[in-house]
């Protein structure tokens, strides 16, 4: 039972950790410390996937996200904002605050109410099978998804890649000359 | 722990990423909070995983993450392209194709 309770403890801990975060980073001013909330609340769920006895998931989770998502926001962050201004343009929306707050909260409140009205939820208590397990569904039931997703995710690149080149190097010769755009200083008049 | 409380924790996270949805005017804020939304569903997928002792629960979860990591790439590089076109990425003032 003590054991119980410690792994209790840990868990409300972490779902405290991760909450307040998550808060933070919905209604946070400054869109730096947003994604840094981020990073806080994703670490914190891999420590929960860790209590869960996922801890293949916990190390995608921590390589995946905390260390690359969250450093591509930063990035994307620090390429597209303005040196002022960034706290008012992150605000939100003072006049959708209501409806959104009555939206969530009563999605949130009738799920909950639906998880407070079943009964015969699985009580296992067992340790689960590990990553072995894990890959090797992954590697041949899953195979063809896996596939597809690896399909997905190049698509994805490229697409990204496609979207977020400088200029659409066309035909034209000065597209070719110029394919970060005309110098402004240029004097065209000569 | 029971599979019910993680389940609380995993509606309360869903619905705190979809109110940040909704009020958002930042389309990185909008990102962010998708974000939130998308770990909301993997602790629930987990937590099944766990309570069930079924590893499809886990596989699902691989699955979501390498969706969302695919939405934010190429989410980024929207964000990027509008900051270039309109030198904000002011997501209420980006509803041209709306009219």
């Amino acid at each position: 039972m003590g054991n119980f309770m410690l792994e209790l403890l840990a868990t409300a801990a972490v779902a405290g950790v991760i909450l307040a975060a998550a808060v933070s980073v919905v209604i946070g001013r400054n869109l730096v410390h947003s994604v840094l909330m981020l990073g806080v609340l994703l670490f914190c769920t891999a420590v929960l996937f860790i209590l869960l006895e996922a801890p293949f998931l916990a190390g995608i989770q921590v390589m995946l996200y905390a260390g690359g998502v969250v450093t591509l926001m930063l990035f994307a962050i620090m390429l597209t904002r303005r040196s002022g201004g960034v706290a008012v343009s992150n605000e939100t929306l003072p006049r959708r605050r209501v409806p959104a707050l009555l939206l969530s909260f009563g999605l949130g409140a009738l799920v909950c109410w639906s998880i407070h009205e079943t009964t015969d939820f699985p009580v296992s208590a067992e340790v689960s099978r590990g990553t072995k397990q894990l890959g090797y569904i992954l590697f041949t039931d899953q195979a063809l998804s896996l596939e597809v997703l690896g399909v997905l995710l190049l698509a994805a690149t490229i697409g990204a890649i496609v979207l977020a080149r400088r200029r659409d190097y066309g035909e034209s010769a000065q597209s070719r000359a110029y394919p970060y755009g005309v110098p402004v200083s240029e004097d065209r008049s000569s | 722990v029971t599979l019910a409380q993680l389940l609380y924790l995993g509606v309360v996270l869903f619905c705190i990423g979809l109110y940040g949805v909704l009020t958002r005017r930042n389309f990185m804020g909008i990102l962010l909070s998708v974000e939130v939304m998308a770990n909301a569903v993997n602790v629930v997928s987990i937590s099944f995983s766990r309570f069930t002792q079924n590893l499809l629960g886990q596989v699902f979860a691989v699955f979501v993450m390498a969706l969302t990591v695919a939405e934010v790439v190429v989410g980024l590089a929207l964000v990027i392209l509008l900051y270039r076109t309109m030198r904000h990425t002011d997501i209420d003032e980006a509803s041209h194709l709306r009219h």
